[in-house]
């Protein structure tokens, strides 16, 4: 047991942010109460972030995940900015989740990136909610 | 990509690489003391988490502590107090101070998870070297989170001369802010109540600053006139007397009233060695519970849960009273 005591039973802390300029934020707010009820502290900062907003978030709030959620169709200029700012703050071990409207042939560029989770609309709030939780384990028991 | 979005990408600075964050104690406390936001977070995650780490880390920061001004936001939801943070850090800002801000936000009972979402009012901080730390209740009350007093020591440490703390949607009860900040602020809003709200005992006990926000809405002077006539009837007339202040924190109006308001409170505190004892009741409190804490653990740390649950029948089938167990628990420590 190296883990520090509480660690296992410390809540998954998830920023759910969205860049760009669309401002509907319907699907980010339904995914951050999904995640509230499934135990998680979640950090909703709203609409319109800028990449170096959502990543100094990210930083000060100390989160494990990050869910970026966009509508607008830039996600693959405004995605990779926000992973390169985390990885120049140090903050790069934070798993990455998308969402949104991002079609089909976007994902594999998507996970290049380094996200692990690309979720469209019909996600059913309860797969997403069971992948968060998964992959957290996994790195909590590899930590 | 629309133009604004690329005009957005453009307008980003790129900064350089962060050293990471070290393991050893020793680096970490010398990280936060040069202020860097990647090492401040984590040592608040550590201190949240609690244990031997977090121990160790606070026991290395102390010495470093004690010369930030802690100001408490407190008032009832949807005064606006997370927007008057926003206007007042905003303000400090300006003024060339160092700030630092801590908000409160309730932890479901029912899930243990929570929606933090003080940040989303507080968007124009972003880029400006304010610290935001969004903090759950983790189950307790008293409006604020257990952690808070340790983040404070933290955020103290490194170098932050101003922590703005908003504790969480208070009701009439939740009054812990008190015990940890220099200057409390209580924001009310028009039509809240009227002036027997206004002379119950409480909340409104602990302003050092009173502060009605939404000040254009109807209604702002007569709770300006309820809160004066309550203070009217304070019998100790040498005492500090609350300035009950309106703001508009939407639109920053009389935002800068209540930060001379603050500096005026800490010039009070200073002048008539309050600040001290202030600090004193703080670390009264705080040892208390410390101690509380750290008997509870070692007690329970010798009890194998077998015997915890053995103990627990005997009383709930009233074999023995939860006093006498109690005893006997204590008297096996020494």
């Amino acid at each position: 047991m190296s883990e520090p005591p509480g660690v296992a039973g410390t809540p998954i802390r998830v920023l759910v942010a969205k860049p760009g300029l669309d401002g509907h934020d319907r699907g980010a707010k339904v995914v951050a109460r999904a995640l509230r009820d499934a135990g998680m502290e979640v950090i909703y900062t709203g609409i319109r972030q800028t990449p170096e907003m959502i990543a100094e978030a990210a930083v000060h709030e100390d989160v494990d995940v990050v869910g970026l959620s966009i509508l607008s169709g830039a996600h693959l200029e405004l995605f990779p900015r926000v992973t390169q700012l985390l990885k120049e703050k140090g903050k790069d071990d934070v798993l990455l989740v998308a969402g949104g409207i991002i079609p089909d042939e976007d994902i594999p560029q998507l996970n290049a990136m380094g996200f692990r989770g690309v979720f469209g609309p019909g996600t059913n709030t309860h797969d997403l909610v069971k992948f968060v939780q998964e992959e957290m384990a996994k790195r909590r028991k590899n930590a | 990509m629309p133009n604004a979005e690329c005009q957005m990408l453009n307008a980003i600075p790129t900064s350089t690489v962060q050293s990471p964050v070290s393991n050893s104690n020793a680096d970490l406390v010398a990280q936060i003391r040069r202020g860097e936001p990647l090492a401040i977070a984590r040592a608040i995650t550590r201190v949240e988490r609690g244990g031997a780490a977090a121990q160790e880390l606070i026991r290395a920061l102390f010495a470093f502590t004690g010369h930030a001004h802690i100001v408490g936001i407190t008032g009832a939801p949807g005064t606006g107090k997370s927007t008057l943070v926003n206007a007042l850090a905003k303000e400090y800002r300006a003024r060339g101070k160092r700030v630092a801000i801590i908000a409160v936000d309730p932890t479901s009972p029912f899930s243990g998870g929570a929606l933090l979402g003080d940040r989303l009012r507080m968007q124009d901080l972003a880029g400006t070297g304010i610290f935001i730390r969004s903090m759950a209740t983790r189950g307790q009350l008293g409006g604020l989170a257990a952690a808070v007093a340790d983040a404070l020591l933290v955020l103290d440490a490194a170098g932050f001369e101003i922590i703005l703390v908003e504790t969480v949607g208070a009701g009439q009860g939740e009054v812990d802010i008190a015990r940890h900040a220099h200057t409390t602020i209580v924001v009310e809003a028009p039509g809240l109540g009227d002036d027997i709200q206004a002379i119950k005992a409480g909340i409104l006990e602990i302003a050092d600053v009173l502060v009605v926000n939404k000040a254009d809405r109807d209604g702002a002077n007569a709770a300006v006139a309820a809160l004066e006539m309550n203070l009217n009837l304070n019998p100790d007339k040498t005492a500090w007397r609350p300035p009950v202040l309106k703001t508009i924190a939407l639109a920053s109006e009389g935002v800068s009233q209540v930060a001379d308001a603050i500096e005026q409170h800490a010039a009070y505190l200073t002048n008539n060695s309050l600040r001290a004892k202030k600090e004193r009741a703080r670390f009264d409190d705080g040892l208390r519970e410390l101690l509380q804490r750290e008997l509870l653990e070692r007690a329970l740390r010798k009890l194998p849960p077998s015997r915890w649950e053995e103990l627990l029948g005997q009383i709930t089938q009233r074999q023995r009273d939860p006093y006498s167990i109690a005893d006997e628990i204590l008297e096996a420590q020494v």
